[in-house]
C-alpha cells in the first residue's frame, strides 16, 4: 500500500510551519505508524531532505513518548491506543493522511512533530510526589488499602503523561492528566499526608503553564491511550474544594514540643 | 492561599462559579416556569399572581438585584474562562471531520447558546417586564391594565395572549428555549462533575436526571407560546381586549408600533 502525508514542518520554535505533501514508498499494511514515518524518512534522507522530526521510544505503548494528532485525533483512530500501537491496516491504500504535532501554548514546538511536554513534568513537580521512609523496603500489604481503592489508583496511574488529553480538548486543558496524577495518590494511604497540599500545587502549577478549564466536552477522555475516565476530574474538583475550605493549616501555638 | 483567591483565580475555582451560580439560575427557571404556566388557568390566576409580586416590592426587588448578581458573576467569568481556553491553543488544528471525537455538540457550543439565551433575556425584560413600546409587534403593554383587590395592576394575562399571538414573537422565544434546553443539557450535569459529584455509578444517574429536568423545561416554556399562538388559550380574551381598546380610542393595533417608534 501507498498513503500520502500530509506533515506539519516546522524548524524551530521560532519560525513558521507549514504543512508539506509526501508521497510514501510501498508500504507493508503491518507496519506500525512510526515505522511508517521512518521508512518515509529514509527516502527523504536519501533525497537529501530533512527528515521528519518525530517523538518515539518504547513503541509499544508504555512509555508516552509518542504523539502526533493523525487526521485530527491524537493517537489516531482508534480508541486506547497510542500513536506507536496503530498501524498502517487502519488506513487504506492511497489514503491522505494529516499528521499534526500536539497543538497548546504550553506544548511549545521543537521541531516538526515534537512538542517540548516538561509543562506535565513541572506540575509533577510541584505536587506529584509522596514522602516516604528510605531504607529496605516495608513487608509487602503491610497497609490495608481496600479493593475498590486500589483498583482506582491503579486506573489513575495508567496516565503515561503523554499529552493527548492536552492536545484533544478544545481548551488545551490538563485536566485529565493532572486529574489522573492528584487521584492515583490521592487514593492510597501512602498519599494522605500531602493529600490536599498536592491537590492545590499540582492546580496551581496547571494555571501558571497556561493549559485551559475543563468543559467537560469528554474528548480528552475519548483520545487517552490508556482510557483514564472523567471521574477523576470530578475527584480532583472535589478534592481542591475541600483544600480550599481547609485553608493552610497555622501552628496555633508558638511551636515547639512543650 | 485563601478560599477567596482559590475561587476567583483558579481554573477550578471559576468552574465552581460557573457551576454554583448556574444551579442558582436553574432554580430561578424553574420558578418562573412554574408561576408562568398559570397562564393555563383563567386570566385571574396569573394575574393575582402579578399582583401579589406587585404588592411585596422588597421581596420582588431584592430577588432582581440577587438575580443580576448572579447572572453577571455567570456571564463574566464565562467570558474569562473562554478567553483563558482560547489562549491555550494559539494555533489550530487544520480542519478535519474528525474535530469533535467524543465531545457532544452541546459541550462544545456552551458560550455560544449562553450568548444567544443572554440576548433572549435582555430582550424578554424589555418585553414583558419594562414593557418597552415598538418591540412587541402589537398593542402597547403599558395601556393594558385590569383590576384586582380593587386595585389597578397590570393585566399580565393580556400581554401574554396579545404578545404571543404575534409569529415572530412566539418564534424567537421558541429558538431561545431550544438553546437554553441545549445549554442546560450541557450544563445541568457538568456542573455536579465541577463539584466533584461523580462516579461511574452516580454519572448515568445524572445524565438521566438531566434529561428529566430539561425536557421538561423545554416542554413547559415551548407550551406557553405554542398554545397561545394556535388559539388554543385565550384567544377570545385577546379579541375582547383589543376591542376594548379601539372603543376607548387610546390606542389602535395599527398606530400602536408607529407610537413605540418615537419614544425611542
Ligand atoms: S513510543 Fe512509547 S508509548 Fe508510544
Amino acid at each position: 500500500m501507498k498513503v500520502k502525508l500530509k506533515v506539519w514542518r516546522q524548524k524551530d520554535r521560532n519560525s513558521p510551519g507549514e504543512f508539506k505533501t509526501y508521497e510514501s514508498p510501498a508500504l507493508n499494511e503491518n507496519m506500525s505508524f512510526l515505522e511508517m514515518l521512518d521508512v518515509v524518512n529514509e527516502e527523504l534522507a536519501n533525497k537529501g531532505e530533512e527528515p521528519i522530526a518525530f517523538d518515539h521510544d518504547c513503541r509499544e505503548g508504555i512509555c508516552g513518548t509518542c504523539s502526533c494528532v493523525i487526521n485530527g485525533k491524537p493517537h489516531g483512530p482508534h480508541r486506547g491506543v497510542a500513536t506507536c500501537q496503530t498501524y498502517m491496516r487502519s488506513f487504506k491504500d492511497g489514503d491522505t493522511i494529516v499528521v499534526e504535532p500536539f497543538r497548546a501554548k504550553a506544548f511549545p514546538i521543537i521541531k516538526d512533530l515534537v512538542v517540548d511536554r516538561k509543562a506535565l513534568d513541572r506540575i509533577q513537580f510541584a505536587g506529584g510526589f509522596i514522602s516516604v521512609r528510605t531504607g529496605s523496603a516495608p513487608d509487602a500489604n503491610s497497609i490495608p488499602v481496600p479493593k475498590e481503592n486500589a483498583d482506582l489508583a491503579m486506573d489513575a496511574a495508567q496516565c503515561i503523561q503523554c499529552g493527548a488529553c492536552v492536545a484533544a480538548c478544545k481548551n488545551a486543558s490538563a485536566m485529565l492528566f493532572v486529574a489522573a496524577k492528584v487521584s492515583h495518590l490521592g487514593l492510597l494511604p501512602q498519599g494522605q499526608p500531602e493529600r490536599y497540599k498536592r491537590v492545590k500545587a499540582m492546580v496551581a502549577q496547571m494555571d501558571a503553564e497556561g493549559f485551559g478549564a475543563c468543559t467537560v466536552t469528554g474528548s480528552c477522555e475519548a483520545v487517552c491511550p490508556k482510557e483514564i475516565s472523567l471521574d477523576f476530574i470530578a475527584r480532583m474538583n472535589r478534592d481542591y474544594a475541600v483544600a480550599l475550605l481547609k485553608g493552610d493549616p497555622k501552628p496555633i501555638s508558638g511551636g515547639g514540643a512543650g | 492561599m485563601s478560599i477567596v483567591t482559590g475561587i476567583l483565580k483558579s481554573s477550578l475555582g471559576k468552574k465552581y462559579i460557573m457551576a454554583g451560580t448556574g444551579a442558582l439560575l436553574l432554580l430561578f427557571v424553574i420558578g418562573h416556569l412554574i408561576g408562568n404556566l398559570q397562564v393555563f388557568g383563567p386570566p385571574e390566576l396569573i394575574n393575582n399572581y402579578a399582583h401579589f409580586l406587585q404588592s411585596k416590592p422588597v421581596l420582588v426587588w431584592s430577588a432582581r438585584l440577587g438575580l443580576l448578581v448572579i447572572l453577571v458573576a455567570h456571564v463574566t467569568t464565562a467570558v474569562q474562562l473562554a478567553a483563558m481556553n482560547r489562549a491555550a491553543r494559539p494555533v489550530t488544528y487544520a480542519p478535519t471531520e474528525n474535530v469533535s471525537y467524543g465531545a457532544k455538540w452541546a459541550s462544545r457550543y456552551m458560550l455560544l447558546s449562553g450568548l444567544v439565551v443572554l440576548a433572549f433575556i435582555i430582550y424578554h425584560l424589555a418585553h414583558f417586564t419594562a414593557l418597552v413600546p415598538g418591540i412587541n409587534g402589537a398593542e402597547d403593554f403599558r395601556k393594558l391594565r385590569t383590576v384586582m383587590h380593587g386595585q389597578s395592576v397590570p393585566d399580565v394575562y393580556g400581554m401574554m395572549i396579545i404578545g404571543f399571538q404575534v409569529w415572530w414573537v412566539s418564534l424567537f422565544y421558541l429558538i431561545a428555549q431550544g438553546l437554553l434546553f441545549m445549554h442546560l443539557q450541557h450544563g445541568v450535569s457538568s456542573a455536579f462533575q465541577s463539584f466533584g459529584f461523580r462516579n461511574h455509578v452516580w454519572w448515568p444517574r445524572i445524565e438521566t436526571l438531566t434529561k428529566i429536568v430539561t425536557i421538561a423545561i423545554f416542554i413547559g416554556y415551548a407550551l406557553i407560546p405554542t398554545a397561545i399562538y394556535m388559539r388554543v388559550v385565550g384567544a377570545d380574551y385577546a379579541d375582547k381586549v383589543r376591542a376594548e381598546l379601539k372603543q376607548d380610542g387610546t390606542v389602535s393595533p395599527a398606530e400602536s408600533p408607529a407610537a413605540g417608534k418615537e419614544t425611542h
